[in-house]
């Protein structure tokens, strides 16, 4: 066993100081009680209740939410998909082909991606709005669920899914009953990567959007390029609020599931 | 007996069909037909009509139509993007800005991962699972984050003028430094992950052994540790610089009126401008700097997810 130095310590500490810190002191600072957000001058939490009374902020946040609930699960399931087809066949006609456009847009400058779906919305002539934002990020999110689900496939034994069909399962019950589960965790951490990147991005939703589905971030940005209020502190806080318990939540859920599956294979292992 | 695995097999070609084909179509059209109409444009000259371009393609035309536009497609956006040192600049800028804050961002990250991976093991997940919640907090929030502390009256200036460290306010905001701490810091995490991954499958009496062998602590990383870790680096640096060559609200927010990155100058030429062809133009010239990255990460990242099989 290597020891954990002092060196690696002071490196942990710091690292991670780097990178909480400066969350840390915009939470801190949504509680001021001042208009000026870099100087303290008491606690109060005012400005969460003038952000529930800014009615464009709530519309934002409600157009928002839905674009990342509707193109969270469509993309968990074409994501789910893409896993499978990749980690599954092999072999079939312009798979290399597929397999650039699932990682592509992992690593394509949002601007890019946003221009070419805006100007193939302008080409076909559809009208931008809430459906644009939305299939914007499913194209986007999809990606990642893909890559997500593939990584747990990738240690999935196939051999079970054959031992199902051998006993008399056809393939589609056999995915359901042995697969399905299996990769469960995956798709739910799929999904909840996919609804995150949702519900921050700015680019691809400034490129596809059009009038009358401003989405939060395109909100916040607006309001941020003209200054620092604790107004938007306050709807950070909140959304890091929301994420932050979310993963807690995953992260739970998950090593319950872990804890039960181990408890599974002792007990298979002793009968 | 015969028609029902008869019967299972057509099923499962058919979902085999299905599994395949739907994503296929959905990327297809949604991700590579766009770009063919991004790079149609960037042949096409401004219009002020609705669409912003001519000539406009139509599925009408045919083939002898097709022809006719075709001939009509100019280069000129091109020799625009070329001979204006303004993009040249903005490209240059952007693949050295970004390229000095990936190199940033490996100096802060490798150290994390290491530091992570030597941790006691109990600790490990819960070290991971911080490293990966920043990154689901909003990318937008964690660079609103630093205007607050790097503007002249923020929140670091005031800290270093108590202290008495400075007596002028440092002059961060709107320079390419801030332009650097703000990738390093959205980034940081991108980083950090792959290295962790490697450092922490590493047999740890491989070093055991250099020691015990003579070798001191910090030759036994170089000569081991850090050579062993080369694939984690790689595969962090690709997954920092990449991104960042395109990036937009970094430079936008952090940066100043003087630092062009080409993420925000396309953003400027569609939104400000409204000149689609030139902003094609920019958008394919940045694919085509970005595709030998891009391309020879993919075929690394899958010879290694062979390997790892």
């Amino acid at each position: 066993m290597l020891k954990w130095t002092r060196f690696n310590i002071v490196s942990v500490v710091f690292g991670f100081a780097f990178l909480y810190l400066p969350i840390l002191l915009l939470v801190i600072y949504s509680f001021n009680e001042g208009k000026l957000v870099t100087v303290w001058a008491g606690f109060s939490t005012k400005w969460y209740v003038q952000l529930f009374q800014n009615q464009a902020l709530m519309d934002a946040a409600w157009v928002t939410l839905r674009v990342g609930l509707l193109s969270a699960t469509i993309a968990t399931v074409l994501g789910t998909l893409a896993a499978l087809a990749l980690n599954r066949y092999t072999r079939f006609r312009g798979r290399v082909l597929f397999s650039g456009m699932v990682y592509a847009p992992l690593v394509m400058p949002e601007v890019i991606t946003g221009l070419s779906l805006l100007l193939l919305f302008v080409a076909i002539g559809f009208d931008r709005g809430f459906w644009t934002v939305t299939i914007a990020h499913i194209t986007l999110t999809m990606c990642f669920v893909s890559v997500v689900v593939q990584s747990r496939l990738v240690t999935f034994d196939r051999s079970l899914e054959e031992a199902a069909m051998d006993l008399g399962a056809t393939p589609t019950k056999a995915f359901l009953a042995v697969t399905l589960p299996i990769i469960a965790p995956a798709v739910v951490a799929g999904w909840m990567l996919a609804f995150t990147l949702s519900i921050d991005d700015l680019v691809l939703a400034s490129f596809a959007s059009g009038p009358g589905a401003t989405t939060l971030p395109m909100k916040i940005y607006s309001q941020v390029r003209l200054g620092v209020t604790p107004e938007i502190n306050a709807a950070c806080t909140i959304l890091i609020a929301i994420v932050a318990v979310g993963v807690i939540i995953a992260a739970v859920v998950t090593k319950n599931q872990e804890a039960q599956r181990v408890k599974d294979e002792q007990m298979a292992l002793r009968n | 007996m015969s028609s029902a695995t008869e019967s299972s097999s057509i099923v499962s070609a058919l979902m085999k069909r299905i599994v395949i084909i739907v994503p296929y179509v959905w990327l297809t059209i949604f991700f590579l037909i766009p770009f063919l109409i991004v790079f149609k444009i960037s042949f096409s000259s401004p219009e002020t009509a609705i669409p912003p371009y001519s000539p406009t393609f139509s599925i009408g035309d045919g083939l002898a139509g097709w022809l006719e536009r075709i001939k009509a497609f100019s280069f000129d956006n091109y020799l625009w993007i070329a001979e204006d040192p303004l993009y040249r600049n903005a490209y240059l800028q952007s693949v050295w800005i970004s390229f000095t804050a990936t190199c940033m961002t490996l100096l802060v990250g490798y150290p994390l991962a290491y530091g992570m991976a030597r941790a006691p093991q109990t600790l490990r997940p819960i070290l991971l699972m911080l490293v990966i919640l920043p990154f689901w907090t909003s990318f937008l929030i964690r660079v609103y984050a630093w205007i607050g502390i790097l503007k002249p009256e923020g929140l670091l200036n005031q800290v270093l003028l108590s202290m008495g460290v400075i007596d002028q306010p440092l002059i961060i905001m709107g320079t390419n430094s801030a332009i650097y701490i703000g990738i390093v810091y959205s980034y940081l995490p991108f980083m950090v992950l792959p290295i962790y991954a490697t450092l922490e499958k590493m047999d740890g009496s491989l070093i055991e052994a250099a020691q015990d062998l003579g070798c001191t602590a910090i030759s036994a990383f170089w000569k081991i540790t850090l050579p062993l870790s080369i694939p984690g680096i790689i595969a962090g640096f690709m997954l920092v610089f990449i991104p960042a060559v395109g990036e937009f609200v970094i430079p936008d927010l952090l940066g100043g009126s003087r630092t062009l990155m080409i993420g925000k100058t396309l953003w400027n030429e569609f939104f400000a401008n409204r000149d689609w062809p030139v902003s094609s133009a920019v958008a394919v010239v940045l694919l085509i700097i970005l595709v030998v990255p891009i391309v020879w990460f993919q075929n690394y990242q899958a010879k290694q997810t062979e390997a790892g099989r």
